[in-house]
């Protein structure tokens, strides 16, 4: 066991634990942060990323060591239900999901991407996507969604 | 499909009237004397008013559903359903769905049949509800009944007094049968109903709300991992337990026969010793899986299991054919593969379990954890938590039992216990491997005049209630194994692997034939459609097939072949809004296809037309773009409809050019999605739904209507592309390249 201090959401939170333990069960069980999921463990399907210094990142396989000098986001840290991000309100008013289990992940590679490219195209979106996977298969209405959050943060 | 839902499914076609099949159909005994008067949807199984809702003193109603919320939308279109009959504003409806303490017995969730079975019970319950207490606020107020008007609960007499449904909450009594003789609105009275109401689950999902079983929290809970064997039929001879025990978090290990578990405080810490226990335990394995690839469908077919015929229907006045076609068609097992692994939480206390489940059926659920435990159901709790989409039968029930084992050996610290990826691709029960074989005759006007469909299959039920044994995976691993009953198929009208075998075309010599193989060595239960995705897919193209000896257009064609106004529709919806043109051919590269079905031949008519793109140096097949028609009766939730049929439409293409599971003699060789590739954003086509409202029919089921027809419509669309047809799926790369180049 080992103690570190990690910046959630922009929250300082020490956790003691193995130095190996993934990010995402300290997020999960520790900090009772429901919006990274366990999906593989395995980095192949991307329910569980969250930002690290504004880059998506697969929390599943990322080591609460790695984390523990970042700014780590999560989806709890872009917005609440009084106050929704752009992109959560997006993704309500587009209905863009079935189950949601995968909705997570999608909203924050989509947060990084709008981060540094503020009015992408399709294929951009669809490609900044394409290591996440949706197997009720909302893709096209998140890509609206994405779209939509995109023509509203613009300036 | 349990037992009960089968029971239940026909029942509502007699009470429902429409349908004179299924009512004939139906047992003897179902007409005896002494049967209570149907009741439509699941009134009839559950009659009590206050099973379906209950008024609160606080504003608000509480509608009691046994379906549960899988990611369709179903608490949403409920609760539009009750808000309606009611007159109350819809965010006053609250839903409790799928607890066998507190709501009714609707069996499973499944079939496409929530808005059928549930929305029509809650329909006539809350419109004799609304009578009850309209006749309770007569009385307080002193008026005639009919002169009281209802807005948002409250109810208004002519001379201004008014009372209100929770004011009448006490004295309103709904603790009496269902008669179903309150009638319910006219579609042109519907506030809610028949608009996009926006789903009341999605919200919290992007918010990190808590939404799903996975993120229950209790206090003192442990987290549990399983050890399954690493083949079916492996026999476990040892395994390293007390290092195990010793290692950091653990909180129990658990051994019992071929089932093997262990609980820790924390989650890392009882994967750590799951692997642990992987790496020491030393099993014993049997080659006994059948062969994979070609050879597997050689194997079903040479199966000594006789066929069964499904239809049969003979015309003397019908010409012989002049021209004759025989096609054989395969679908290999294929995965539910959810995004999040199953999970449950179970907690013992005093000698009772509760389970907090993603089961789509708690009250079978409870059923047979009560057998395997021998225990009364009534000692056991399941409470239904939302899980990631399921699409069918995954491992949601089993992973409950998997807890349930565990927590007998952690107090009364409750477990949550999810399954890894490899768990869930390698356990999983899969949609079944198919074959059909069909055939069929043309005369010299180029009409149908013969057609045959014959098909291999394994069960698209295990699912628990299926049969009289333990359909839990590890009840078969435990050291006193619960028997494992197979269960039969899932009967006409809706049928299981012959699903959709008997085509709707007007044909006037027909034979369906099933060979229902009950023994799987690789467990298969119910995927989305069951038997309906292969079969449309095979009866589909073979109309196409014909359709190119009669030299005729493929629309053209089935509009020849059906009467059904309804089913014309659609395809005539379909075909201008993709912009069909007849006769149309593929230039090598770029096809278009064509493709119907009425899926269960009972539930929503959906006709799509898909255009693909062949890549002939790779192989690689594209779809571009499918637009699908649906008629699905009166519409509850259009956005919900159309949600599901995209849904449908973009997952049947994955299933259809990409997916398959892959297995050795000995084990499933599936095990992450490196090895079961879907597809991706990259690959998804363009979709467009157009909807045939029809506000003063029944509804009917929408959930698995595009499956099949989008996978016909793909292979014409390839067949139209590349002049030669494919009749195996899944179409990847390496199949269309040595098939099709």
């Amino acid at each position: 066991m080992a103690s570190y201090t990690l910046r959630v959401n922009g929250k300082t939170v020490s956790v003691s634990v193995e130095p190996s333990t993934p990010l995402l069960y300290v997020l999960r069980n520790d900090l009772e942060l429901n919006g990274p999921k366990f999906g593989c463990g395995l980095a192949q399907c991307g329910a569980c990323t969250v930002l690290m210094d504004g880059k998506p990142v697969r929390s599943c396989v990322t080591p609460v060591a790695a984390a523990a000098k970042a700014q780590v986001t999560t989806i709890e840290g872009l917005g609440t239900l009084e106050r929704l991000h752009p992109l959560q309100r997006a993704f309500i008013e587009e209905q863009a999901c079935q189950c949601g289990y995968c909705g997570n992940g999608m909203v924050m590679s989509a947060k990084a991407l709008l981060d540094r490219n503020p009015g992408p195209s399709e294929l951009e979106i669809k490609r900044a996507l394409d290591g996440h996977l949706c197997r009720c298969a909302s893709h096209n209405r998140i890509v609206r969604a994405v779209q939509r959050a995109a023509r509203e943060m613009r300036p | 499909m349990s037992a009960v839902a089968a029971v239940s499914r026909r029942q509502f076609i007699a009470t429902g009237g429409a349908l004179v099949v299924g009512f004939a159909l139906a047992p003897h005994g179902a007409l005896a004397q002494d049967r209570p008067a149907p009741l439509p949807g699941s009134l009839n199984t559950n009659r009590m008013l206050d099973g379906w809702l209950r008024i609160d003193p606080n504003g608000t109603v509480t509608i009691l559903t046994g379906k549960i919320e899988l990611g369709q939308g179903i608490g949403t279109a409920l609760s539009q359903i009750a808000a309606d009959e009611l007159d109350v504003d819809l965010a006053r409806i609250q839903v409790v769905s799928g607890d066998t303490a507190r709501t009714p017995n609707e069996g499973q969730t499944a079939g496409s049949l929530s808005v059928e079975q549930s929305g029509t019970a809650l329909r006539f319950a809350c419109a004799e509800a609304r009578d009850v207490l309209v006749s309770a606020a007569a009385v307080k107020l002193g008026v005639p009944a009919p002169e009281l008007k209802v807005s948002d609960g409250t109810l208004m007499a002519p001379g201004g007094a008014t009372a209100t449904y929770w004011e009448l909450a006490g004295s309103a009594d709904l603790k009496r049968e269902a008669t179903a003789k309150a009638k319910p609105k006219p579609a042109s009275e519907h506030r809610w109903v028949g608009h996009s109401v926006p789903r009341r689950d999605i919200p919290k999902k992007f918010t990190g709300g808590a939404a799903y079983v996975q993120d229950i929290r209790l206090p003192g809970m442990v987290f549990g991992r399983v050890v399954r064997p690493p083949s079916p039929g492996a026999e476990l001879l040892s395994v390293e337990e007390a290092a195990v025990r010793r290692m950091p978090g653990v909180v129990a290990v658990v051994r019992d026969g071929n089932f093997l578990a262990v609980a820790a405080a924390r989650e890392e810490q009882a994967i750590r010793a799951r692997e642990a226990l992987k790496t020491s335990a030393r099993w014993k394995e049997t080659a006994a899986l059948p062969p994979d690839g070609d050879a597997l469908y050689v194997h079903l077919m040479g199966l000594p299991v006789p066929g069964q015929t499904v239809a049969e229907k003979t015309s003397a006045a019908a010409a012989a054919p002049t021209k004759t076609l025989e096609a054989l068609y395969t679908r290999p097992y294929q995965c539910h593969a959810s995004m999040g692994p199953s999970c449950a939480v179970a907690q013992w206390q005093e000698g009772k379990l509760v389970v907090w489940t993603h089961s789509q059926g708690v009250f079978p659920l409870r059923a047979e954890l009560a057998k395997v435990f021998d225990m009364r159901p009534q000692e056991i709790r399941c409470i239904h938590a939302e899980g990631a989409g399921c699409y069918g039968h995954n491992g949601a029930d089993d992973v409950a039992l998997d807890a349930a084992l565990l927590a007998r050996a952690t107090g009364e610290r409750p477990v949550k216990l999810q399954w890894m990826r490899d768990d869930e691709f390698a356990w999983e029960p899969y949609g079944s491997a198919m074959v059909m074989k069909l055939s069929g005759g043309i005369d010299r006007q180029g009409n149908v005049v013969t057609w045959s469909h014959e098909l291999w299959s394994h069960s698209h039920s295990t699912r628990p209630g299926a049969s009289a044994g333990v359909n839990l995976l590890a009840a078969r691993h435990l050291a006193t194994p619960r028997p494992l009953v197979p269960s039969a198929d899932v009967p006409q009208p809706s049928g299981g692997s012959d699903r959709n075998a008997i085509p709707l075309y007007d044909f006037p010599n027909v034979r369906v034939v099933k060979h229902y193989i009950a023994e799987a060595p690789l467990r298969t239960s119910a995927l989305r459609t069951l038997g309906g995705y292969a079969n449309v897919f095979a009866l589909e193209s073979f109309v196409d097939e014909l359709a190119g000896a009669a030299g005729a257009d493929p629309v053209e064609f089935r509009l020849r072949h059906v009467k059904d106004s309804r089913a014309r529709a659609v395809i005539e919806a379909a075909a201008q809004r993709a912009g069909w043109r007849p006769n149309a051919r593929g230039d090598g590269a770029r096809g278009r296809g064509f493709a119907f079905a009425r899926y269960k031949n009972l539930a929503c008519y959906c006709a799509t037309a898909a255009d693909v793109e062949l890549d002939r140096k790779t192989g690689l097949v594209r779809v571009a773009r499918v637009v699908a028609a649906v008629d699905a009766g009166q519409i509850v939730n259009p956005d919900g409809v159309i949600n599901q049929i995209e849904g449908g439409i973009i997952q049947s293409t994955s299933w259809t050019l990409k997916e398959s599971v892959r297995f050795d003699r000995t084990r499933v060789t599936t095990r992450s999605w490196a090895d079961y590739p879907i597809l991706r954003f990259s690959e998804v086509p363009e979709v467009e739904v157009v909807l045939l409202d029809q506000p003063s029919e029944r509804f009917l089921g929408v959930g698995e209507g595009a499956q099949g027809p989008t996978a016909a419509a793909i292979a014409n669309a390839l067949a139209n592309a590349a002049g030669r047809r494919l009749r195996a799926l899944p179409f990847t790369p390496e199949r269309v390249k040595r098939a099709l180049i």
